[in-house]
């Protein structure tokens, strides 16, 4: 059985429905300049590669594109009214916010392309030492590898607390920091875990720690999600209180989120284990060809 | 490890410790917005009250025409069979216990099936609960604007053969004070003993018996 969302564009033409879709469904300022900034910065660094004639393959835009496309569409959407009303499209919302979204963001290697976007006086205003300073010495601080997987953690359980969850649905203030929150810290947290080393300058952290990173970051996921998945008394009233999008239970509601929140939101620490091996792999296939060039020079060099 | 390295260490320890702190601390500020008799403190929290709608008379009102009443707001539809009329006949006890300042409160029933709940059919449904009720009918841009105002929402359901439908919606009741801005949120079940206690704390005392509706409170 369906219902039929009444807020939905549905009875509309398909044209205008797609569109309605496609709309902010609460309009962020914040959001449209954030997005339309990164994606003109974005264009224009591929134009200024493409000129300099240092063109980037199209794997990597694809990649970059997908993942801000999916952080537009689950913060200021049509998606953003369900994620509103519905716990486990919310959970969802946070799994794209905090795990794919900046993942895909970070594995398209795009500080060269953003960089090569900057015009000439805002990076040299970004070189200025008063500023480079204070913002290296942040960055460094969130890097840190016993800092980073705790704000990571401690912000998935902190806006899952029931009476902090009650009212960051409610207010719409608490609802954007909430979201934002998952956004910037998804980012750090994944640069700092799936960036190669060569990529990260000083802060960079050591493959074999960012595994064990990850590995203490899936566990308390697991806990969360297996919590409230198995947990037969609602924890999340503010979606009945609220009215629901969909007609499920809100027990069901509950169940699917807590899913959502155990398995793919864990799932994720496998792949990032997956790409540090592939850094590590492609070190290694470096260091042995320098060796070998090395060792081809020495002999060569050798005296008969 | 070499000093440079133990010192960053050592801040991005402080750091950890700071922000569960801060959380902690965050916590326990949203705990204590949980009151009994579950109700919630949403004071700058819930956006203040504005909406333009029609009435049950089909006057156009606006927020600013109950400016000096306390305001509980209540989303639901007339055909509904369990939730709305026992929400309102709790709101309409609670009204009962506060004697006569129940005439500096307004109890707004906004409905979420305008198609069926034409203004007689308004009319007809909020004059039973008592002169305090207001039932509010808007155009679905005015509807819409509304519900993204308070972040709630409602669903029809797939009719029956007859025709009649249910209509899923939210259960809270925001309560404004006179000044319009949000004070608090009753769930569903809150006791009418408590409703009428809190709105006793935002009207003013000496606003007893014998006020005429539509004054402005003084000095607020």
């Amino acid at each position: 059985m369906r219902r039929v969302t009444v807020p939905s564009p549905a009875h509309r033409g398909f044209a205008v429905r797609i569109l309605s879709y496609l709309l902010p469904w609460q309009f962020s300022p914040l959001a449209c300049v954030v997005f339309t900034l990164t994606l003109v910065l974005y264009l224009r660094g591929l134009a200024v590669l493409r000129r300099d004639g240092a063109p980037v393959g199209p794997w990597r835009p694809l990649v970059f594109f997908l993942g801000l496309a999916l952080n537009y569409v689950v913060m200021q959407t049509y998606f953003d009214y369900v994620a509103q009303h519905m716990f486990w499209v919310h959970r969802l919302q946070h799994l794209i916010l905090h795990h794919v979204g900046p993942a895909l963001l970070v594995l398209s290697a795009p500080v060269s392309v953003l960089r090569a976007g900057l015009p000439r006086p805002v990076w040299r205003a970004l070189r200025a030492r008063w500023v480079r300073r204070p913002i290296g010495l942040l960055w460094r601080l969130l890097q840190h590898e016993l800092l980073a997987p705790v704000l990571f953690v401690g912000l998935i359980y902190f806006w899952l607390i029931p009476p902090v969850h009650f009212l960051a649905m409610l207010s719409q203030r608490l609802y954007l920091l909430m979201n934002w929150s998952m956004l910037v810290d998804g980012i750090f947290f994944w640069w700092m875990i799936l960036a190669p080393i060569e990529a990260q300058g000083a802060a960079a952290v050591p493959y074999g720690r960012r595994v064990i990173v990850l590995t203490a970051v899936a566990l308390p996921q697991i806990v969360l999600g297996a919590y409230i998945a198995l947990c037969s008394r609602p924890l999340y009233s503010i979606y009945e209180v609220c009215g629901l999008a969909w007609h499920i239970t809100p027990m069901l509601d509950q169940q699917l989120g807590g899913l959502l929140t155990w398995i793919p939101g864990a799932m994720m620490s496998a792949v990032g284990v997956l790409v540090i091996l592939h850094h590590v792999l492609q070190a290694d296939r470096r260091a042995l060809a320098e060796t070998r060039a090395k060792a081809a020079d020495a002999s060569a060099g050798a005296p008969a | 490890m070499n000093g440079a390295k133990l010192a960053r260490t050592g801040a991005a320890l402080t750091v950890v410790l700071a922000v569960i702190g801060g959380m902690l601390a965050a916590v326990i500020g949203c705990t204590r917005r949980q009151l009994p008799g579950r109700m919630t403190n949403v004071a700058g929290l819930v956006a203040p009250l504005k909406f333009h709608m029609t009435d049950q008379g089909g006057a156009p009102v606006s927020a600013t025409s109950f400016r000096g009443d306390a305001v509980l707001l209540y989303f639901g539809y007339t055909h509904c069979t369990d939730e709305c009329p026992t929400t309102l006949a709790t709101l309409a006890d609670a009204l009962q216990r506060l004697g006569p300042q129940a005439n500096l409160v307004r109890v707004l029933f906004v409905t979420v099936d305008p198609r069926r709940d034409t203004e007689p059919v308004l009319r007809r449904y909020v004059s039973d609960f008592g002169p305090q009720f207001v039932g509010l009918r808007g155009t679905s841009a005015q509807l819409t604007r509304m519900i993204k105002r308070y972040r709630v929402t409602y669903t029809y359901q797939k009719p029956y053969p007859r025709g009649d439908y249910q209509v899923g919606h939210s259960s809270a009741v925001f309560i404004f004070g006179p000044d319009g801005r949000a004070r608090l949120l009753a769930q569903n079940g809150a006791p009418a003993g408590i409703i009428a206690a809190d709105l006793r704390h935002l009207l003013p005392a000496r606003y007893a018996a014998g006020h005429e509706h539509g004054d402005p409170p003084a000095g607020i």
